[in-house]
């Protein structure tokens, strides 16, 4: 059954040395201060997964934190390049990484089939793409039916999901709304889910009956951290901070400053940090 | 002098304009971020009122008031018609058929539509990592026609292009038939110079049209490959004065949203 646990303590109960990870968040409702918590307690050798593994990815792999990497787009949204994650593949620093990369497509119904239990996602996709020959999980089924050639791609079965929600009630179950993305796969898909939350509310009896919720018994821990997916937003909380992306494509683009970065406002701080960092981005939300 | 003075616009703003004529209210568009997005902004807040926008983050007739920096700013859902699930995007909107124009940009492309955005080099050990596909793998051979929209250089428009993210018509001629793609595939590519469509036998992108003010030898200078013309070769009309401002005051409405006060947010 979940837990109410401080971010410290739920990252340290459900995160290991060696584990498949997914941090999603499609744009919207990216975990940053669980990424964060993980940096600061310093784990090695991680299976980081996630579609767009965007700045938080960019500072674990930086850190060296990671193993090997699964994406779909390893892009700063509309900026252009991640210069952490480029540093790792092209140069092996801090340390070589693995990479498996997949479309979107893939990586959507990959999700998926980890959420239904299917060993494996089938759909119509990485038709004539390069893709398909320098990823030997990508390959291809017959439909018994039509004779169709479909991709197949395994299913996405972390040891631990991580996401960032607008609210929980007080028994623990969790509302996601505004551009979903992944998460409600991604947590189905885990062994265990831990989910930071703008807020705990005493019940969700208002809600309209079909949004999206997940059940508190889908989820191992909860962390109420105001502002934890800064500088991504939280629809109804606070908006996008889109100068911030911008600002990291600098920071990240030489090794020192952004060593110097993640000192200051990583190691040096705590999930508390984040509320003040989103408090002029509130106003209409 | 530069363009915008000899002839009121600019090169770029031209390729947008161009690109969001091609677009009518009844598609269904699914929109890459960058000049697609410019493009198809345009469209819908000109000639083409009710098309439907759609990006890849699950939103779906969205019509933002300002441009998204990322494919998953907030406004896009607070517009849309209804925001779904990422694999129900791609499951039931995208391979299902509904989309009518997948509009692309591209890093590398060569004559026959097909686009790399994820290695320049080699895969394993690359010079440049760029981002990837995202979407476009599957956006390039699920939408019925896909349009595609690039700044014309000779580093951007090559003979070969070092990684197929997403395929056009391959080796040109029936090459997406023999793979089993039953799409029509880039229909059409809108560059700062020209308008191009591929050869209806050889598949391999043809201009049809000139930009005001453009020769052919500016469009062979600038484009890695021997460029074939039409024989019948249009002049682009020039943008509306009601197209630039519209263009100009959404770029403007942008500027001022992205860049926000200078508030150091990244730091305590």
């Amino acid at each position: 059954m979940v837990k109410f646990l401080p971010l410290k303590e739920a990252v340290a109960e459900n995160l290991h040395d060696g584990d498949t990870v997914a941090f999603e968040g499609f744009t919207h409702l990216i975990p940053t201060a669980a990424a964060h918590e993980a940096i600061r307690q310093g784990f090695r050798d991680l299976t980081l997964i996630r579609m767009t593994p965007d700045l938080i990815y960019d500072q674990m792999i930086g850190m060296g934190m990671a193993r090997k990497v699964v994406f779909s787009y390893v892009g700063n949204p509309g900026v252009g390049l991640l210069r952490r994650a480029r540093d790792a593949i092209e140069n092996g620093f801090p340390r070589a990484i693995e990479v498996e990369e997949h479309s979107h497509a893939g990586m959507a119904n990959a999700y998926e089939a980890g959420a239904a239990g299917l060993p494996c996602a089938v759909f119509r996709g990485y038709r004539g793409a390069g893709l398909a020959a320098v990823n030997p999980n990508i390959k291809s089924v017959t439909c018994p039916f039509t004779g169709e050639v479909l991709a197949a791609v395994p299913a996405i079965r972390p040891d631990v999901t991580f996401i960032h929600a607008q609210k929980a009630d007080r028994k623990g179950n969790v509302l996601v709304e505004g551009i979903i993305g992944i998460q409600k796969e991604a947590v189905l898909a885990a062994k265990r889910a831990v989910v930071t939350v703008e807020e705990v509310v005493d019940n969700f009896a208002d809600l309209h009956p079909n949004l999206t919720v997940l059940p508190n018994w889908t989820i191992a821990a909860i962390s109420v951290v105001p502002g934890g997916s800064h500088p991504s937003y939280t629809h109804g909380y606070y908006e996008r901070d889109n100068a911030a992306y911008l600002e990291w494509d600098e920071i990240a683009a030489d090794r020192d400053r952004f060593q110097a970065w993640i000192q200051k406002n990583v190691i040096e701080s705590s999930a508390d940090d984040f509320a003040c960092r989103v408090e002029h981005l509130r106003k209409a939300a | 002098m530069s363009d915008a003075d000899n002839l009121g616009f600019t090169p770029n703003e031209m390729m947008t304009i161009a690109a969001s004529r091609a677009l009518e209210s009844e598609d269904v568009c699914f929109v890459g971020i960058g000049a697609p997005s410019a493009a198809c902004n345009v469209a819908r807040l000109t000639h083409a009122p009710d098309i439907t926008l759609i990006y890849e983050s699950g939103t779906i007739g969205t019509a933002p008031d300002v441009l998204p920096l990322s494919i998953g700013d907030g406004e896009l859902c607070e517009t849309a018609v209804t925001t779904v699930s990422v694999p129900e995007m791609f499951r039931y909107w995208l391979q299902g058929g509904r989309i009518s124009i997948g509009f692309l940009g591209a890093a590398q492309l060569d004559k026959f539509g097909n686009i790399n955005t994820t290695v320049i080099g080699d895969y394993a050990h690359p010079k440049t990592r760029l981002p990837g596909g995202g979407g476009a793998p599957e956006i390039a051979t699920s939408s019925r026609q896909v349009y595609i929209t690039m700044a014309q250089s000779k580093r951007g428009m090559v003979e070969k292009i070092d990684f197929f993210t997403s395929f056009g018509h391959g080796g040109g001629g029936d090459h997406r038939k023999r793979l089993g793609i039953d799409t029509a595939g880039p229909t059409l590519l809108i560059t700062d110079l020209a308008i191009w469509k591929p050869d209806p036998v050889t598949k391999e992108f043809t201009v049809v049209s000139l930009h005001p003010g453009v020769t052919r030898e500016q469009v062979q200078e600038t484009c890695g490959w021997l460029v074939k013309f039409t024989e019948a070769l249009d002049e682009t009309p020039a943008p509306t004065e009601l197209e630039l401002k519209t263009l100009r005051d959404l770029q403007a409405r942008t500027r001022a949203a992205h860049q926000g006060p200078p508030t150091g947010k990244l730091h305590k």
